[in-house]
């Protein structure tokens, strides 16, 4: 092994590997899983030659022997430091790998049917090739609006409230309440809005307004959380020395701490609209589906973009190609609204932040 | 002095204007309704809930669609497909949880840290729909000839016992799915507490000798474990009550069965509602709102579990 | 334009806990009084409850009366923003708004109370706030970058600019240079010496030296011990002070023997 520095004459070194030898071992276990799937497919044992077995197998055969080699040349301990940092960075690996086949699929999916026609026409009489999603589209942008403008004041609010004004049991309590609130799942907050409309509208209520309250539920929480993370960053002398200048609690929270913390409440803000726009159950339950335009959110069901998905998917038709591409594309408009909204809440949040200069 | 804004008539003599404001009164009391009024809509949430869910406690089970023998016998086998199904997710994520935020708190260099960290957050922000159809579309079929690889050479195991579903449509593929997309927060969760290791006690780790390992397994796990344990709740929590994924991936029936591969698999509360709601009339709508009362009490019961442990040894945030 | 202070029995609690303990003194106008003793003794709780900041911490309160000018800071009905209206205060760190310009800055006690102000009134007061602090000529020339990119001692000078701009009748400083280097410390320590014309000041300063050098008078608070409240211990002349103090505590105090 040429790889190996020779016997050290320095009483504090000890064998160690190069530090190119893990990348050649890295290299060797896959040529050598790959030479032994495709003998075995040769033999015919197993079907064909598959990429992921080899990757599995190289895996293996890495860790076995970088292993082997290390705790010859540098002893167990760094052998275990070895072989955990390669389980390590399978670990990231392994979970990237879903991530990349989802978008890669999505966008190799949604691009077919990813054109004019999808953003101008809705579903109604369509049946087999055609038709769009604006229909959903709009649905989308008028229960996420409400859903925001409803949640945005209470969530800020309530944050002013547990970072400026709240002491005692009731501010413990909300907070409490708040966290309770983060844990409901989306599906109950469907059946929360749907009991409560019924009790006003009867039975069978589908309507808009119904879906955007139960987003509400759902969003007020996380806005609730992350303003008041943003709020108590505000160093407190800030706050001091706007008191210090005679200016009334109110105003110093109004003109002194949010405008400084308002770069990291609107990407907290941006982060929640990106996490509802894209809930698909509780919509499901009361707000319905349709294949018609309905920019009236206290009558009538509603379509949204994630339920169009769903029922594309689930309903397929007798042209069920035609059906899975609307999905698909359905998905990956979806998937770009949600990733610019992150990126622009992420982008936001470097370039407006104030610097505190210390 | 010119004074260039008019003093306050006030200044010689101090006021004796009411010490209480009314731009102060009015935004004080603004921001305490607010948080009043979250008070009153998990009030509310939990009423209706229960005042919903009564008629289907009181109802005659034969009214209800399949004809359980009691809501017990309804509600139990979706009770396991949820539980069955959140732990397989728990099970195969947290490893992976943890190893990711060990590679980007101290594997990977400084600068991609940071970028791998957004791309684990991007993760967390695919629609769950999307991810159902992905888990039907491309992870089914891709995982099938495992799946028979695995009936047909360990299928003495019980978990693995056959017969083999055709489609992949398990419910294995939907604890995959569920821990894929659980995965996002346990790892923000595990990065942002093992972050957090007093960088003192990882430098006495290493001023000991120990390995980058052995400094991990003595300063940064120990220290880590609360955010470990929440982590994995909060997840559990997430994979309790999530809906799409599940209801996509599968073809459920009404059993109770810890067989992992077979084309027969329990559903889950969430997923079922959200399939037979749009169909449901009369009683069995209340039967649905009842489940979701379940599954709500369930999520609940883990949260605070969770919020317990996280609070118990100290205030970093958590997931959101 | 400048007013006297008298505290009489001032006792500060933080919840249960008694900061400070029965605090009698005078602080003549247009002087300099420094307080000055040991970490952790009180003086900067004392100094807050002068233009009521104390209150800013949740369980904080006082007994005891503080006239200015002969009105009871802590009678009936006295709203503690206009007491901070007439007391400005100038803090330990420097703590330019992030947000604001050096200029909106300087107008920020102004703009921030919803006053209206014509734009050369503005101009007016903002030359001449950042002349008495002594800063005009290092920053007329960039008047709308922001106020944290100025070196420390310059936003320091700048909060006192801020300070004064809302024209008090008293600036109350709590160890105003401690942050800072030596040299813009001196260029606080001139400003102090000048401001001192127009305002009655107080400052808390750990630095004997510069209580010797700024102050007219100097008071000396103490503590017994860890969980016993602070004391003032002497009030007098800053030269009696340094020179011939009365009680044993302070001369081993200013003289380097404990502290």
């Amino acid at each position: 092994m040429t790889a190996i520095q020779t016997a050290p004459a320095n009483p504090l070194a000890h064998g160690r590997l190069h530090r190119r030898t893990p990348w050649m071992v890295l290299g060797l276990s896959f040529a050598v899983a790959a030479g032994v799937l495709s003998l075995l497919a040769a033999a015919g044992t197993i079907g064909s030659l598959n990429l992921i077995a080899v990757a599995v197998l190289g895996t293996v055969f890495y860790i076995v022997s970088i292993g082997v080699l290390s705790s010859q040349v540098e002893g167990r301990r760094q052998a275990t430091d070895r072989i955990v940092t390669a389980v390590v960075t399978t670990a990231f690996v392994l979970a990237v790998i879903p991530l990349v086949s989802l978008v890669f699929t999505v966008v190799a999916n949604g691009l077919a049917r990813f054109d004019v026609q999808f953003f101008t026409f809705s579903m109604r009489n369509v049946v087999g090739e055609g038709g769009g999603a604006v229909h959903a589209i709009t649905g989308t942008l008028l229960m996420t609006g409400t859903a925001a403008i409803i949640s945005i004041p209470i969530g800020l609010l309530t944050a002013i409230y547990l970072v400026e004004y709240g002491r005692g049991p009731l501010a413990r309590a909300i907070t409490f309440f708040v966290d309770v609130m983060t844990g409901i799942p989306s599906i109950v907050a469907g059946l929360f809005a749907f009991a409560l409309f019924a009790l006003f509208f009867g039975p069978g209520v589908r309507m808009g307004f119904a879906g955007a309250v139960a987003l509400s539920v759902l969003m007020i929480p996380v806005v609730v959380r992350s303003c008041e993370e943003m709020l108590r960053i505000v160093p407190n002398e800030l706050r001091e020395a706007s008191f210090a200048l005679g200016v009334p609690k109110w105003l110093t929270v109004l003109k002194v701490v949010l405008p400084t913390s308002i770069a990291g409440i609107t990407t907290g803000i941006m982060l929640a609209i990106a996490r509802v726009i894209g809930e698909t159950a509780p919509l499901l339950i009361v707000a319905g589906f349709t294949a018609s335009m309905n920019t009236n959110l206290f009558a009538d069901r509603m379509q949204s973009l994630p339920v169009f998905v769903f029922t594309s998917y689930a309903n397929q038709g007798v042209d069920f190609q035609a059906d899975l591409d609307r999905a698909w594309a359905g998905a990956l408009t979806l998937i770009l609204i949600v990733m610019v909204l992150n990126l622009a809440a992420r982008l936001i949040a470097r370039f407006f932040a104030p610097k505190f200069g210390r | 002095m010119t004074a260039t804004t008019p003093r306050p008539a006030s200044a010689e003599a101090l006021p004796a204007k009411p010490a209480i404001r009314l731009g102060d009164l009015l935004f004080s009391r603004a921001a305490l309704w607010s948080g009043g009024l979250i008070l009153v809509i998990l009030a509310a949430v939990a009423i209706f809930l229960v005042a919903q869910s009564i008629p289907a406690l009181t109802a005659d089970p034969a009214d209800f669609v399949g004809q359980p023998a009691s809501f017990l016998d309804y509600v139990w086998p979706l009770v396991f497909g949820t539980l069955w199904s959140a732990a397989l997710a728990l099970v195969m994520a947290l490893p992976l949880a943890i190893g990711i935020a060990l590679f980007i708190s101290h594997y990977a260099p400084r600068k991609l840290a940071q970028a791998l960290g957004y791309l684990v957050d991007l993760l967390a922000a695919v629609p769950s729909v999307v991810y159902g159809l992905w888990g039907i579309g491309v992870l089914a079929p891709a995982i099938q000839p495992v799946y028979s690889w695995l009936v047909d050479n360990a299928g003495w195991f019980p978990l693995f016992a056959g017969p083999v579903s055709g489609t992949g449509r398990t419910i294995l593929t939907a604890g995959i799915v569920l821990g894929v997309m659980i995965l996002p927060v346990m790892t923000a969760i595990c990065r942002e507490v093992f972050l957090q290791t007093p960088v003192l006690h990882e430098e006495a780790a290493l001023a000991l000798g120990a390995t980058r390992w052995e400094m991990i397994r003595m300063a940064v796990l120990p220290f880590g474990r609360p955010g470990i344990i929440s982590g994995a709740m909060l997840g559990l929590g997430r994979a309790l009550g999530e809906t799409m994924a599940v209801a996509m991936v599968l073809s459920p029936q009404a059993i109770v069965s810890f067989a992992l591969l077979q084309s027969a698999n329990p559903s889950t509360i969430a997923a079922n509602i959200a399939l037979s709601f749009p169909e449901a009339y009369g009683v069995n709508v209340n039967l649905l709102i009842a489940t979701g009362l379940v599954l709500f009490l369930i999520t609940l019961a883990v949260n605070s579990i969770a919020r317990y442990v996280v609070n118990r040894r100290k205030d970093f945030s958590g997931a959101n | 334009m400048s007013k006297r202070i008298e505290v009489n029995d001032l006792n500060v609690y933080y919840g249960k806990f008694k900061a400070v303990e029965d605090v009698t003194l005078t602080i003549e106008p247009r002087s300099v009084t420094a307080f000055i003793g040991p970490s952790g003794c009180g003086k900067s709780t004392f100094i807050r409850t002068l233009n009521r900041m104390h209150e800013v911490i949740p369980g904080a309160y006082v007994e005891g009366e503080v006239l200015v000018d002969g009105n009871n800071l802590y009678g009936p009905g006295v709203d503690p923003v206009l007491v901070r209206r007439q007391v400005g205060m100038v803090f330990q760190r420097p703590n330019p708004f992030p947000t604001m310009s050096i200029r909106d800055n300087v107008l920020a006690g102004v703009t921030l109370n919803n006053r209206r102000i014509s734009k050369s009134d503005a101009d007016d007061l903002v030359e001449k706030s950042l002349q008495g602090a002594n800063l005009w000529n290092e920053v007329k020339d960039r008047l709308d970058r922001p106020g944290s990119g100025l070196s420390g001692g310059q936003q320091q000078r700048l909060c006192i600019a801020r300070a004064i701009a809302v024209e008090p009748e008293v600036i109350l400083m709590d160890e105003p240079c401690s942050a800072l280097d030596p040299i813009s410390t001196l260029a606080i320590e001139d400003l102090i010496e000048e401001l001192k014309q127009d305002y009655t000041i107080v400052i808390v300063t750990h630095n004997m030296q510069q209580a010797s050098r700024v102050s007219d008078k100097t008071a000396f608070f103490n503590i017994a011990g860890t969980g016993m409240p602070g004391k003032l211990i002497e009030y007098d002349d800053t030269s009696v002070i340094f020179s011939n103090p009365s009680v044993k505590a302070t001369e081993d105090y200013v003289s380097g023997k404990f502290g």
